[in-house]
């Protein structure tokens, strides 16, 4: 068992990358680290390939929407794991809403295939450099991006559930 | 153990060396006695669809031995379960493969009416793409609650018009549905 804590990775980061780590916290003893978003791809190779890290294994790429925070309203996650020392990372940086482009990662890591699929089809990220970004699991003519906070959760066309006798 | 007492549900009228009946209720009751369902069971309600085929409930006894599972050689498809919007077009392509005479059972409240999935991916019942001809509420319902389906289904059967599937109210009920190959 090896003693890699999260204060040595995050070290290790900010010796490496310097001004493109903007933050870090450490909720539920997950380290997470915000970074530059065209600094992302370059990390996560070097997180893969570096001799202590060993962070090579991609647990999930997601999206998170915040309205409220104008020019940064969404955040893609990623979370890698190093499989040697099981010690977790998450990685997320901030992209606006209206030009929401970050380069793709399937160069790195062929799963990131379907999950950056995923995180288009829900939220609209626009992987730059993906082989085939298409929606995966809502239909094809779906002309929306459901997991965004700016759409209601019910069914648009649902007729018989009135306002009034559910309280709203 | 009582008598077994076999229902003769069509009026015959018998002679010596003949016997007559009435063409469209041989025929009704005899379809309503081999009724081949086609399970379309997505979730739940396909469970206790399942238990109703069991040996507890028997759906065999009604005639129902057989599942169909090509929609050309069913009769009843019955959908039993959630039905999102990507699976509709699958939905409704296999109601299109049926023959004439078909029918269609809506088991539980998913697929009668999108139940509690009341969100963007799910459809808000099957009636938006085919037509029903029997609703099961519950979720999910019990498996008496399907074979009270099934018999509803069998009194329709029994009852209907041989020529019920050349009117014009039947065309029209497919045109809604965009179904009519004629048009």
């Amino acid at each position: 068992m090896s003693n890699l804590t999260n204060e040595r990775v995050l070290e290790r980061l900010t010796e490496q990358f310097g001004a493109a780590i903007l933050s870090s916290e450490t909720p539920y003893n997950l380290l997470t680290v915000e970074v530059q978003t065209d600094k992302t791809h370059e990390i996560i190779k070097w997180l893969k390939e570096d001799a202590e890290l060993k962070m090579s294994f991609l647990t999930l790429i997601g999206a998170t929407h915040y309205p409220e925070q104008t020019g940064r309203e969404l955040a893609v996650n990623y979370h890698l794991h190093s499989l040697v020392h099981n010690v977790r990372l998450r990685l997320r940086t901030f992209i606006p809403i209206e030009n929401p482009n970050i380069q793709s990662i399937t160069d790195i890591y062929i799963g990131a295939d379907w999950q950056e699929r995923e995180t288009y089809d829900f939220f609209g990220v626009n992987f730059v450099g993906h082989p085939n970004l298409t929606r995966i699991l809502n239909e094809d003519d779906m002309d929306y991006f459901p997991m965004r906070k700016e759409y209601h959760l019910e069914d648009a066309t649902r007729e018989d559930k009135d306002d009034r006798y559910f309280g709203r | 153990m009582g008598k077994v007492e076999i229902i003769n549900d069509v009026e015959t009228f018998n002679g010596e060396g003949f016997q007559l009946a009435m063409l469209d209720k041989v025929i009704a009751s005899a379809r309503a006695n081999s009724v081949w369902p086609l399970p379309f069971a997505t979730s739940c309600c396909g469970i206790e669809y399942m238990a109703t085929m069991g040996s507890n409930y028997d759906l065999s006894r009604f005639g129902m031995e057989r599942m169909s599972f090509s929609p050309r050689q069913a009769d009843l498809l019955i959908v039993a379960g959630t039905i999102s919007k990507k699976l509709a077009p699958i939905l409704k392509q296999v109601y299109e493969q049926m023959a004439e005479p078909k029918w269609v059972l809506s088991v539980g409240a998913c697929a009668s009416s999108g139940g509690i999935f009341d969100t963007y991916s799910v459809l808000q019942g099957i009636d938006r793409v085919i037509p029903v001809d029997v609703y099961v509420p519950g979720c999910p319902p019990r498996p008496e609650q399907i074979l009270e389906g099934i018999m509803n289904i069998h009194r329709l059967v029994k009852h209907e018009n041989l020529r019920r599937r050349y009117s014009d109210e039947y065309k029209h009920l497919l045109n809604k549905y965009h179904l009519n190959e004629d048009e």
